[in-house]
């Protein structure tokens, strides 16, 4: 299906950064913030027309597979229902007074090029455009991260800056050095970093540079993935920025960045003399799971606690796609859209806990399910789910990965398990001691938007009870592209 | 024609490898804000080189940037800023400068080795340009994890990018340096408002926070 004036690549670009224009320029928060909503939505609209529309052929600068659209429309989705979430939850900051309406201002123009940055990274073809996308992506979580202008707030938009930065740095070496190892293939000029050209020519590349190139670029965007011991900035970045951009740095960021990986992982797969990057995502992951596992049972704020969650996850989903093979990418794709799904309406309900109790402190937040049912049943789920309990999404997920390691490295397989159980012992024990017992904080009622929260949950719900065959052939057939 | 065109650009980047490796043991702010305007200065030289070895017109641009950005107005801002707070007599690192020498030169042997091993089929003039920029980014490492203050972190980060700038205009051909350099202008941009607004905010609150004491004070 094609129609003449619509090209949904295009649209996924042009609305954030024309309503990101537009959205700076205009005054009045109600109107903002709807419009915020308005163009999260168009744009989420125009991905889904990625499914029926005829693909044309990827150019120097744009591509569209199956691998990135799963990404653009889990992105875009999420980017949608953070927006609807978003509008609810500054009307809050600004009636407490922590936030200002020129900032408000700013924040929507972010939002919205934080959006463009993160679908130009999935769309791009160029591995230097892809890595100049990431790099503005990151600027304008930072910027947010900041916003509030605290002390803490400024030192966490700080460590994430410089690191982000350090990452940054280390990945544009790796994307130079491939560049290096192609040229003497490619030839010089443009090609030598169109993605799909490297691709199909891979074998012949020098293998020796793409292995260095590939560490490099590994130490680089998995400091943006958040891994173990490169998370330093994740935290803080987590804890003290709004939580809207704590749902998109988890839900999202760190999917950009593992995306990049994956690209470059199926680069070096296409070369046979080169490593198998697998043992070293591999490795990475389980260190991530481990430590992050680890770390989890000594937070004592709400928000610090699921931004460790989210690096024991995206120690899963690297270590699932470090294993590789049909069932482990695929498990590992299917951890990654349920992690998003579930991390991010976690955060929505942590994020309206925080404004009604005034605190992130765990230890002041008790009995949420007996003052606010909503939104204390809806963190028990939400918590259950990321737990990896059954019957949500992400038990099936992780019943994959554990499956499939079992089969092949047994020994590795029960590292993993001893890190799941872990998490799990932990999340368990801070959650009955937020969610039940005596009410302890304000009960005052909450003013929240539920329908994201519990579209999000009723999503991961059904992926966990019934996967729908359509995406499972769809996610079988990514599966096989990661190899 | 080759062999002087190949010392020239040796000469240039072992030039950057040697600077950097005075940014380690500078003690002053001042002293090391001077140094990196050199180290800039330096590499618009060695840029702007390969654009005329390689007769690439673009990298003129990313010279210009490095020369007129980073060798002139980023020190500018910076030695003010450094003023305007008063630190400029801060004598600040984390590790002395015995053992952060021996660490450079490590670093550098490090990354002879490393790239000279892995490039032996590329062609000599990208091979040493990899290999010295390998050493300036480590450096550029080294400087950031040796120091405490944020300006010097900055000034890090900065020579560090320089070794990328340097790796990218060595690697022939490459397209999108000229928008990677500006992407990176834009990012230290960032940095140094970031620093400003950062030290001014500390201030500001010490002086909140004593300001709130003798209020409370006077009122009991």
């Amino acid at each position: 299906m094609t129609l003449p004036f619509f090209d949904p690549v295009t649209a996924v670009l042009l609305i954030p950064i024309s309503s990101a224009a537009l959205l700076a320029a205009l005054p009045g928060y109600r109107l903002t913030a709807r419009l915020n909503v308005l163009a999260s939505l168009a744009t989420f609209l125009s991905a889904l027309c990625l499914f029926v529309m005829e693909r044309s052929s990827p150019g120097p600068y744009v591509l569209i597979d199956d691998l990135n659209i799963v990404f653009i429309v889990l992105n875009t989705f999420v980017g949608f229902t953070t927006s609807i979430f978003s509008a609810s939850y500054i009307a809050h900051e600004l009636e407490t007074g922590r936030l200002t309406p020129a900032y408000l201002r700013f924040y929507h123009a972010m939002y919205q090029i934080m959006m463009f940055g993160m679908n130009l990274a999935f769309v791009s073809n160029n591995i230097g455009l892809m890595w100049v996308a990431v790099e503005l992506a990151t600027l304008t979580t930072v910027l947010m991260v900041g916003i509030y202008r605290t002390h803490a707030a400024l030192e966490a938009a700080w460590k994430y800056f410089i690191l982000g930065s350090v990452g940054i740095a280390l990945a544009l070496f790796g994307t130079i050095l491939v560049y290096m190892a192609a040229r003497p293939v490619m030839g010089e000029g443009q090609d030598g970093m169109v993605w799909t050209l490297l691709v199909e020519r891979a074998a012949n590349f020098d293998a020796a540079l793409l292995n260095v190139a590939f560490v490099f670029l590994f130490l680089g965007y998995g400091t943006k993935v958040g891994l173990a011991p490169l998370h330093a900035w994740l935290p803080d970045a987590h804890a003290e920025g709004p939580t809207p951009i704590s749902a998109v740095l988890s839900g999202l960021l760190l999917n950009v960045a593992l995306y990049a990986l994956l690209r470059f992982k199926i680069l070096l797969a296409a070369n046979p003399a080169s490593i198998a990057p697998g043992p070293l995502m591999v490795t990475m992951g389980l260190v991530s799971l481990i430590f992050a596992a680890f770390m989890l049972y000594r937070r004592r704020d709400i928000k610090r606690l699921f931004a460790y969650s989210s690096i024991e996850h995206m120690g899963i989903i690297v270590f699932a796609f470090g294993m590789g093979g049909p069932l482990a990418n695929f498990a590992g794709l299917l951890h990654m859209v349920m992690h998003s799904l579930t991390k991010s309406a976690i955060f929505y309900a942590v994020g309206h806990i925080s404004q009604i109790k005034g605190t992130q402190r765990i230890s002041r937040i008790r009995g949420l399910t007996v003052t606010h049912p909503a939104l204390g049943w809806g963190l028990v789920v939400g918590v259950v789910a990321i737990a990896g309990l059954p019957p949500l999404g992400i038990f099936m997920s992780e019943f994959l990965v554990v499956s499939s390691t079992f089969a092949r490295q047994p020994l590795l397989a029960i590292l993993l398990v001893f890190g799941l159980l872990l998490a799990f012992g932990a999340l368990t024990l801070r959650l009955t001691s937020v969610a039940f017992g005596e009410p302890r904080g304000s009960t005052a009622p909450a003013d929240a938007s539920y329908i994201p929260m519990f579209a999000h949950l009723a999503l991961v719900l059904g992926a966990g009870i019934y996967l729908p065959a359509p995406l499972v052939v769809w996610f079988q057939h990514v599966a096989q592209l990661l190899g | 024609m080759h062999s002087l065109a190949f010392d020239v650009s040796h000469t240039l980047a072992g030039g950057l490898v040697l600077i950097s490796l005075m940014m380690l043991y500078q003690d002053r702010l001042y002293s090391l804000l001077n140094v990196f305007a050199l180290h800039a200065l330096v590499l618009s030289l060695s840029v702007a080189w390969q654009a005329f070895i390689q007769d690439a017109p673009h990298l003129y641009v990313t010279a210009f940037i490095a020369l007129v950005f980073k060798a002139i107005i980023i020190p500018v801002a910076l030695h003010r800023i450094v003023k305007q707070l008063g630190i400029h007599r801060d004598i600040e690192s984390a590790v002395g400068i015995g053992p952060t020498m021996l660490a450079g030169m490590g670093l550098v042997a490090l990354s002879l080795v490393l790239m000279l091993r892995v490039t032996s089929d590329a062609d000599p003039l990208a091979r040493e340009d990899l290999a010295f920029a390998l050493s300036v980014v480590l450096l550029g490492l080294l400087v950031m994890v040796t120091r405490r203050n944020a300006v010097s972190q900055v000034v890090g980060f900065m020579s560090l990018e320089n070794g990328l700038v340097l790796a990218a205009t060595g690697a022939k051909g490459m397209p999108l340096v000229v928008e990677i350099s500006v992407a990176f202008s834009i990012l230290i941009a960032f940095i140094v408002v970031g620093i400003f607004l950062f030290r001014i905010r500390e201030r500001f609150d010490s002086v909140d926070v004593s300001a709130l004491d003798d209020f409370r004070g006077e009122r009991r």
